[in-house]
């Protein structure tokens, strides 16, 4: 028993204080101080009171020795003991933080840098000190002179079975304790035909001798004090009866008035309902052995494909269902992979509060579709972009209450996060109620940066500007939407993800902004072509035509390679096996086929010998086990189990037309 | 997948023995230490890497993960490189990262003391010594036992030295 | 001995540490996140012990041992709520609605097998 090792509870106790504390911090930002939900602070409380609880008893007393404050500064809210203001909010929310940090350090067995939360802990105190400074001296323990022994009286009260508890079970263990000679007085006991059998007649009076501490004679009572009759008085006659009472008549004598009904609290929200929490690497190892599956399945269609078609059918039969299933299976695990945007967006209530706190403004955060679903890895890159929207929002957007109600709006903005699915796509939309976007000063902001820019610009176009790179600089960074980053970097960070950035504005009406997602990061929509003796993929999304060229068609510009002239437009024509050096059969680029890709708003023809085939494919780091390859953006396992490599057609398309234009 | 072929007895001895998995590249028996070997394959199609050198073949599908193969002989200046039905793939696991390195044919798991093994002699320029950790013998046999982490660092693998500094 | 005990506490951790702590002593044990569970799977079986937190969602402890106690196969089950030292009042209240006794927060694996090793005899 002894070997049981707290420390494999640790995980389990700092995955749920940090849920815990999550759902604090989210109570607490929907806490109206004015009107508090008792349901809504009995969570907070509950949260608390768990973690220190979860600390004490995991052997982290410094974390539940400093929850101990916040959770009797929550009891007495919870209780009605005290008013909430918009102070305590705040200093709740700044103890909230402290305790993450708290047990951060201890999950990762650290030193915890204790002076925030120390000196939290000094204004909780001082806080709880407002109230009846409580402590009242306990009165000195009982001095525990050593005596021969104890002589217990012991009478309970008739009901004492309905409790659950049994005087043998006591006797029992007091007779552990010492040498006990017990007698019994049963002088209450019925006629047997009057017995009633679930109440308790009898009494006992105990002599236990031994070196035994009052203390832990008590104990043995202790869940009984108050039903029963109880004396315990030193053998070595003469000591102070009125010790021997004490305990009971305390207790009876600093029971409190009841507090607030706290009675039967209802339905707290358990986000982890129906969920487990797995390892991604778990997640990926699964999506990688199913993408096997597939493969072997694919192979074994092959095979069957050779086969005698009598003896086939059966097996056929058989392989189409396998194919089937094992499609669904696929789709089945990469949809582990998904988590809903709520992910993201649970941060925002805080960053909202803090920065609106911070920048005087009043502001109401509203968010929908927080269950839309997106891939992991694009949750964790949104994340960044999003903040820098939201902060901007509040920062140059929404503005000051005493202007907003100068232009006849409601003095508290709004700021909406909303989240959809749209065509097979992520639409993830921030907007504000605030100023809009004012045409005449990003015009003039762009003249001065020197972007072209000019004044019978459409408003879109003119909205692009803000995206330039250079536009956001040191002289409009504030310390809340400042920090180095632009606009710029915000688009620059969607598009990585295969996304696009839209903004519509109206004066004085607000801004919107909207970001276009992919679904996955994981799957791309590709191409396959032949170059040589191996397969390539070339993303689809930048696919804008393929042909067959005409001799004609194919022009040699004098020191600038080849071009092709397709419909008027002359565009640099690529061979890729030359691109990427590989051996090949040599062809003229009019025996081969030409596909025209698009990036960056320039286009280019690449040469391949073949076109494959469409076919999602799922994408592969290459850079795990080996290193980036300029040119490559991943690769792919093909229906034969052979690898393929991804073509990153904004690379090539970007580095090439740089040499032709060099 | 194949395991390993199985180890000969454990050395008795007192100094604590390592294993080392040997093979044959170009007539000689070399060996790599065998914890770093996670399992041998037959050689497949590798798909080639644009702009490798010559001795990095390319990439293969190892269950779902995209790893790179290197021809040991190729990297060692062993001229007789050919392929055939002995020719096998030696996937290594170092530091993160994995591995496959083509070889003409395993042998054996040999134990070795540290009392077997003796410094790496000057070769003159025939082979490159710099891979080299020492030589062992065994019945007789000579064993070249390579470094395997400066071979593949100098293979120019990615951030491996990275990964070889965390792991050393 | 496999007396069948029924631990109800909202907090994983304290679940997990009581369940595992219980099981390695012999017990069989059966757990509930919430008062209400509690009750629920109290009604389908007859547990011989049941080890409750007292703040819990939905149906915290004192509901819980109150609601038992008006069971007839719970009218003399040992009902132990887990407690903390800063609610004195909690134990009247407990008391006060039938608990048997308590267990003081935070306690250890040696401490919670040692109390329910006694209650059971």
């Amino acid at each position: 028993m002894a070997g049981i090792d707290l420390k494999r509870f640790h995980r389990a106790f700092f995955e749920e204080s940090f849920e815990g504390l999550d759902a604090m911090e989210a109570a607490l930002l929907r806490l109206d101080p004015a009107q508090p939900d008792a349901e809504t602070l009995n969570g907070i409380f509950r949260a608390a009171h768990s973690i220190k609880g979860g600390a004490g008893t995991f052997g982290f007393a410094a974390i539940s020795e400093y929850t101990h404050v916040l959770e009797t500064l929550l009891d007495e809210m919870r209780a009605g003991r005290r008013a909430i203001c918009a102070a305590d909010v705040d200093l709740l929310l700044r103890a909230s933080d402290a305790l993450r940090g708290l047990l951060q350090a201890a999950r990762d067995e650290r030193v915890a840098e204790r002076s925030v939360a120390d000196a939290i802990h000094a204004e909780l105190t001082q806080c709880l000190q407002g109230a009846a400074s409580a402590a009242a001296g306990k009165a000195a323990a009982a001095t525990t002179a050593p005596a021969a022994g104890w002589a217990i009286h012991f009478a309970p009260h008739p009901g004492l079975f309905a409790s659950g508890n049994d005087p043998l079970r006591i006797l029992r263990e007091l007779a552990t304790l010492g040498d006990a000679r017990i007698s019994v007085r049963d002088a209450a006991l019925p006629a047997f035909a009057a017995l009633e059998p679930e109440t308790c007649y009898l009494a006992w009076d105990i002599e236990l001798r031994g070196a035994a501490e009052r203390a832990a004679v008590a104990e043995l009572f202790a869940w009984v004090e108050d039903e029963c009759e109880l004396r315990i008085e030193p053998l070595a006659a003469g000591a102070d009866l009125a010790d021997a009472v004490a305990a009971p008549a305390l207790a009876a004598a600093v029971a409190p008035p009841r507090a607030l009904a706290d009675g039967a609290p209802r339905s707290e929200p358990r986000g982890d309902g129906a969920s487990i929490r797995i390892a991604t690497a778990k997640i990926d190892a699964m999506i990688d052995l199913v993408g096997e599956l597939v493969i072997t399945q694919a192979m074994l269609q092959q095979l069957a494909d050779r086969l005698d078609p009598a003896t086939g059918e059966v097996l056929q039969q058989g392989l189409a269902q396998l194919d089937r299933n094992t499609r669904l299976l696929q789709e089945a695990v990469m949809s582990t992979r998904m988590l809903p945007v709520e992910a993201v967006f649970s941060r925002f209530p805080r960053v909202v509060h803090d920065l609106a706190a911070r920048l005087g403004k009043q502001v109401r955060l509203h968010s929908s579709g927080e269950s839309t679903e997106l891939d992991k890895s694009m949750i964790e890159k949104i994340a960044d972009p999003l903040t820098h929207l939201v902060r901007n929002s509040l920062d140059h957007g929404i503005e000051t209450a005493a202007a907003r109600v100068a232009a006849g709006k409601d003095a508290t903005g709004t700021l909406t996060l909303r989240a959809a699915h749209q065509g097979g796509h992520i639409v993830i939309e921030v907007a504000d109620d605030g100023r809009g976007l004012d045409r005449a000063r990003i015009l003039a902001k762009a003249a001065e940066r020197g972007i072209a820019c000019d004044a019978a610009m459409s408003d879109a176009e003119v909205w692009q500007l803000i995206f330039a790179p250079g536009f956001s600089t040191a002289e409009q960074i504030t310390d809340v939407s400042g920090r180095g980053v632009g606009m710029d970097v915000v688009k620059r960070n969607i598009e990585a993800l295969g996304g696009r950035v839209e903004l519509a504005s109206c004066p004085g009406q607000g801004t919107t902004v909207t970001i276009r997602l992919p679904l996955t990061l994981a799957i791309v929509d590709g191409m396959s072509v032949a170059v040589g003796e191996e397969t390539f993929i070339l993303p689809l999304s930048a696919i804008v035509e393929s042909l067959q060229p005409q001799p004609e068609q194919i022009k040699r510009v004098a020191a600038q390679g080849q071009v092709a002239r397709v419909r008027d437009e002359y565009l640099p024509l690529v061979a890729l096996h030359e691109w990427f050096a590989l051996p090949a059969v040599p062809r003229a680029a009019h025996e081969a086929i030409l596909v025209i890709v698009e990036a960056e708003g320039r286009k280019l023809a690449l040469q391949v010998d073949a076109l494959l085939g469409q076919q999602q494919v799922v994408i592969k780091s290459l850079e795990t086990h080996y290193k980036r390859v300029p040119g490559i953006s991943g690769a792919t396992i093909l229906g034969d189990g052979r690898v393929a490599l991804i073509a990153d057609v904004g690379e090539i398309v970007r580095l090439a037309t740089r040499a032709a234009a060099a | 997948m194949q395991a390993p072929p199985s180890a000969s007895p454990a050395a008795s001895a007192a100094v604590p023995a390592a294993e080392f998995l040997t093979f044959t590249l170009g007539g000689e028996e070399y060996g790599v230490d065998i914890l770093k070997v996670q399992e041998i394959r037959g050689y497949d199609t590798v798909t080639r890497m644009p702009g490798a050198p010559d001795f990095m073949k390319g990439v293969i599908n190892l269950r779902g993960t995209i790893v790179p193969v290197i021809d040991l002989r190729l990297k060692l200046r062993l001229d007789d490189a050919r392929y055939d039905a002995f020719t096998v793939m030696v996937i290594l696991s170092v530091g993160q990262r994995i591995v496959g390195m083509v070889v003409d044919g395993v042998s054996d798991v040999v134990a070795l003391d540290a009392g077997d093994v003796r410094p790496p002699p000057e070769f003159g320029g025939a082979i490159d010594t710099r891979f080299i950790t020492g030589l062992g013998t065994r019945d007789q046999r000579m064993i070249i036992l390579l470094d395997i982490e400066k071979l593949l660092s100098a293979a120019d693998i990615g951030v491996l030295n990275e990964a070889v500094a965390q792991a050393a | 001995m496999s007396a069948r005990i029924l631990a109800v506490d909202d907090s994983a951790s304290m679940r997990q540490m009581v369940a595992y702590t219980l099981r390695d002593a012999g017990f069989d044990v059966a757990e509930a996140a919430d008062g209400q569970e509690a009750y629920e799977m109290a009604q389908r079986e007859p547990f011989r012990l049941v080890l409750c937190d007292v703040n819990m969602p939905r149906l915290d402890g004192i509901g819980l041992v109150r609601q038992l106690r008006q069971l007839p196969t719970y009218k003399f089950t040992p009902l132990l709520m887990l407690t903390t030292e800063s609610g004195p009042e909690k134990k009247q209240e407990g008391k006060a609605a039938g608990a048997t006794g308590w267990l003081v927060k935070p306690f250890n694996p040696e401490q919670l097998v040692a109390t329910v090793q006694r209650v059971l005899g």
